[in-house]
């Protein structure tokens, strides 16, 4: 996996050691980075599930909560203690505030005004978002909407200790701890210490956080038990990546008879795409006349989230190139887990699960590459 | 005059590889032949009793379709073998074979080429697959052009 | 291989706001064909091979390959075929309106590489428009090839593009223009069949040739057959391809073709590393 393009935070910090805060604390830290001008956002029990929004303090956290999660189901449970960050990760990815669902494009939209700072990523979502930053800034043109929203943004990292039913982040060598492209990484104690939190400054502006907060040196116990949580949650994967070489195996596989059979059962709704944190196809609209959000009449240009699961998406003058659910299925995953290692560099999947849990058919990626592995 | 014309088939690329004796005993049955610009080679529904080895200049297989004229359905030049009814009963032209521009060719007889590919089926075969293999060509051309791949298209 | 993406270049314009260009004239090629010159607000160069990103404001953005000579950078060419919204508001375009333009855009035709062989052009339909610049730059360096051989096919003798040329190309240049449709009347006095038909008669020198081709995919797929039946080596043939395009940019992920991003990789490509995609239905 590639390092973050974002260089304040590729940088070694004022390593003062990790430090450990009382959870009642957990708001100093929101306030500090509150005070240097950002916006926070994080995770909130909304509509059934945990997604991410604006949040004030602690208190917007889902405290109790945690999810279980299945192929094709998900659901929220109450915990028995009060754990804050005690879930997996919800239908929300970061993307959504960095790569916003539709923007506009022309007339150039505003930037936002102050930077988020994100409460809350795992380390799977730290890999997504580092995928991200390899397509939207890593090439000859870069996306300025994307960029204006990434430069700044502050990132607390939270190691997972919940992983689901449909997690496979250890598989694809995303998880389940954070290792990097994070200003703050904090662990989440629910032992006889105490409700807590063990937080590892990842840049210069996170370790000022901590200093700020006046958070106190980690005892080797608290440390220790970090490492516990994060060893119990690689532990506690729902599912497994077959490892084997993936590109290899799907680039000899294009003919292979398990499309048809996943391509019996897939809608082709595009729900993996939309929850995915990796996915970034986007379509480009022109709008004029009443439609136009300006007002003023003139013709706007647009974007929004695009799936390669849609006839559109591959449509040339006289059809769509992809026109069969087997090709659409095949490209999907085949990009994931192949293609886009050719054409960005990285893998395109790291084992969030979400687009298994969120599949309304229940297909799940893990078992599909198995299949074809079983009989390549 | 048969004697001089097979150092001419042995050059045609259609007979390219074909055994020295098959090649003396079918030039016995060919003829320098001529057509003028606009003249035809042979016409549809007559009997096809020969082919032609094209030497130099366009032949057009054409259909004559009412109320749209003649249709140029293939054209075929220098090298090129029009002509495979000889083959294939009932022996009748397909198509019109019209010259577009003045033809030499080689005109070979169907019946005495026959009737030695009768005697000697090693001829026969090795004939019978040169013919094949043209007739597949042609086939696969006319699916490109069925295809329609210039098409207008228009979508959206 | 050997494109212009890997020469050093500034930092590209932004993919996002395109510049607005004076057509100068638009010039019908037939039915639904139209050559549009257009104006750019300051001397623009590209490769033979690029294209640009169209645009007409509120009906939406294509990418059109640039069909004039590389060496002209005060009006720059574009061939555009009627097939849908965006394409017909840009044939509709007259001189003293505007088209929204940003690019130049993709990979571009190796001509260097080519030079000291045989050069083999094969076009089908508007095919022809994105190999013109590459044929303008190999005429200007006339004495660097061999033969220079055009095969070009089209549906109909009225949808030949650029026929003036082609015979003056034949004439003054020496090259080797071989046309043929799909089907014609008795009017038409050439030849009539697919293009791959055209090769094996052709003249050229296989084992030093290049071949570069554009053409409608299934007529690309069956002249590589016939450009390899004649012994050109599969990595001295290219070919342009065509995907669905909204940023060009490399970043909206559209224009996928297996491990290629067409507007980034392509629209050049040596058919080598293309061979196994093309052979995969509905990649």
């Amino acid at each position: 996996m590639t390092e973050t393009v974002n260089q304040r935070q590729a940088r070694p910090a004022d390593r003062a050691g990790p430090a450990a805060f009382p959870a009642s604390a957990l708001d100093h830290m929101l306030d500090a980075i509150r005070r240097r001008g950002f916006r926070l956002v994080g995770p909130v029990v909304r509509d059934g599930a945990i997604c991410y929004d604006d949040i004030t303090a602690a208190a917007d956290l889902p405290a109790g909560w945690t999810d279980e999660q299945d192929a094709g189901a998900y659901r929220l449970r109450r915990r028995d203690d009060g754990a804050l960050f005690g879930y997996a990760t919800g239908p929300h990815s970061w993307k959504k505030y960095l790569f916003p669902p539709a923007a506009r494009l022309l007339p150039p939209e505003q930037p936002p005004d102050r930077p988020f700072a994100f409460i809350g990523v795992r380390a799977c979502e730290l890999h997504a978002i580092a995928i991200q930053d390899r397509v939207f800034l890593g090439g000859q043109h870069k996306d300025p909407h994307y960029e204006g929203r990434r430069a700044e943004a502050f990132i607390v990292a939270v190691n997972c200790g919940e992983p689901g039913g449909t997690c496979f982040c250890v598989s694809m060598a995303a998880g389940p701890r954070a290792a990097s492209g994070f200003d703050i990484a904090l662990t989440e104690l629910l032992d006889d210490g105490g409700h807590r939190f063990l937080a590892e400054a990842g840049s210069e502006r996170g370790a000022d956080v901590l200093r700020q907060m006046r958070a106190r040196p980690a005892a080797d116990a608290d440390i220790r038990a970090s490492r516990t949580v994060s060893e119990r949650a690689a532990a506690a994967m729902g599912r497994a990546m077959p490892q084997l070489d993936l590109r290899g195996l799907l680039y000899e596989n294009y003919g292979h008879a398990r499309w048809d059979d996943v391509a019996a059962r897939c809608l082709s709704c595009g729900n993996c795409t939309m929850v995915c944190p990796t996915c970034f196809c986007f379509g480009v609209e022109d709008v004029c006349g009443l439609s136009a959000g300006t007002g003023d009449g003139n013709p706007e240009r647009r974007r929004s989230w695009d799936s390669c699961f849609t006839m559109d998406h591959s449509y040339l003058h006289g059809g769509p190139v992809r026109v069969s659910v087997r090709s659409r299925y095949r490209q999907w995953l085949t990009h994931k887990l192949a293609t886009w290692e050719d054409q960005f560099g990285t893998p395109g999947c790291v084992g969030c699960g979400r687009c298994i849990t969120w599949c309304p058919a229940g297909i799940d990626i893990t078992q599909e590459v198995a299949a074809i592995a079983a009989d390549p | 005059m048969p004697q001089t014309l097979e150092p001419l088939l042995r050059s045609q690329p259609f007979f390219a590889g074909l055994a020295p004796g098959h090649v003396a005993l079918i030039a016995g049955c060919a003829a320098n032949v001529v057509f003028p610009a606009g003249t035809f080679l042979f016409r549809e529904g007559e009997p096809a009793e020969t082919f032609f080895l094209i030497r130099e200049g366009r032949v057009a297989l054409e259909i004559a379709a009412p109320g749209r004229g003649a249709l140029v359905v293939q054209t075929l030049g220098e090298g090129d073998v029009a002509g495979f009814s000889w083959l294939i009963e009932p022996h009748r032209w397909e198509f019109d074979g019209r010259a577009v521009r003045r033809v030499r060719a080689v005109q070979m007889d169907g019946t005495c080429l026959r009737g030695k590919c009768d005697t000697d089926p090693r001829l026969g075969y090795d004939l019978m697959r040169r013919f094949a293999a043209m007739a597949s060509n042609r086939l696969q051309s006319t699916r490109l052009q069925l295809l329609d791949v210039y098409g207008h298209a228009h979508g959206s | 291989m050997r494109t212009a993406a890997d020469t050093v270049r500034p930092a590209p314009p932004s993919w996002i706001q395109p510049r607005q260009w004076r057509v100068a004239a638009a010039d019908r090629e037939s039915a639904d064909v139209v050559t549009l010159a257009l104006t750019p607000p300051e001397p623009f160069r590209f490769q033979p091979g690029q294209f640009n990103m169209l645009s007409v404001p509120g009906i939406g953005e294509v990418p059109i390959s640039i069909s004039g000579d590389p060496a002209v950078t005060g009006r720059v060419l574009h061939t555009i075929r009627d097939v849908g919204p965006v394409t017909r508001a840009l044939c509709a375009l007259g001189p003293g309106q505007h088209a929204g333009v940003r690019g130049p855009y993709g990979t571009s035709w190796p001509l260097a590489a080519a030079e000291g062989g045989d050069l083999v052009i094969v076009a089908g339909g508007i095919g022809l428009p994105p190999l013109r610049p590459a044929l303008y730059q190999a005429i200007g360096r006339r004495d660097r090839f061999g033969r220079i051989v055009l095969l070009y096919g089209a549906r109909t003798p009225a949808d030949l593009l650029f026929a003036r040329e082609l015979r003056s190309w034949r004439s003054r240049f020496g090259l080797d223009v071989q046309v043929t449709v799909d089907s014609a009347g008795r009017g038409w006095h050439g030849s009539v069949g697919v293009v791959p038909g055209l090769i094996p008669r052709a003249r050229f020198d296989p084992a030093a040739a290049t071949a570069f081709v554009v053409g409608p995919e299934v007529m690309m797929r069956f002249t590589v057959r016939g450009l390899l039946a004649a012994g050109v080596p599969d990595d001295r043939v290219y070919l342009s391809m065509e995907r669905n395009m909204q940023c060009a940019a490399a970043l909206c992920g559209h224009c996928q073709l297996g491990p290629f991003l067409v507007c980034r990789d392509g629209p050049v490509f040596c058919y080598r590393p293309l061979a196994r995609w093309l052979g995969i239905r509905e990649v």
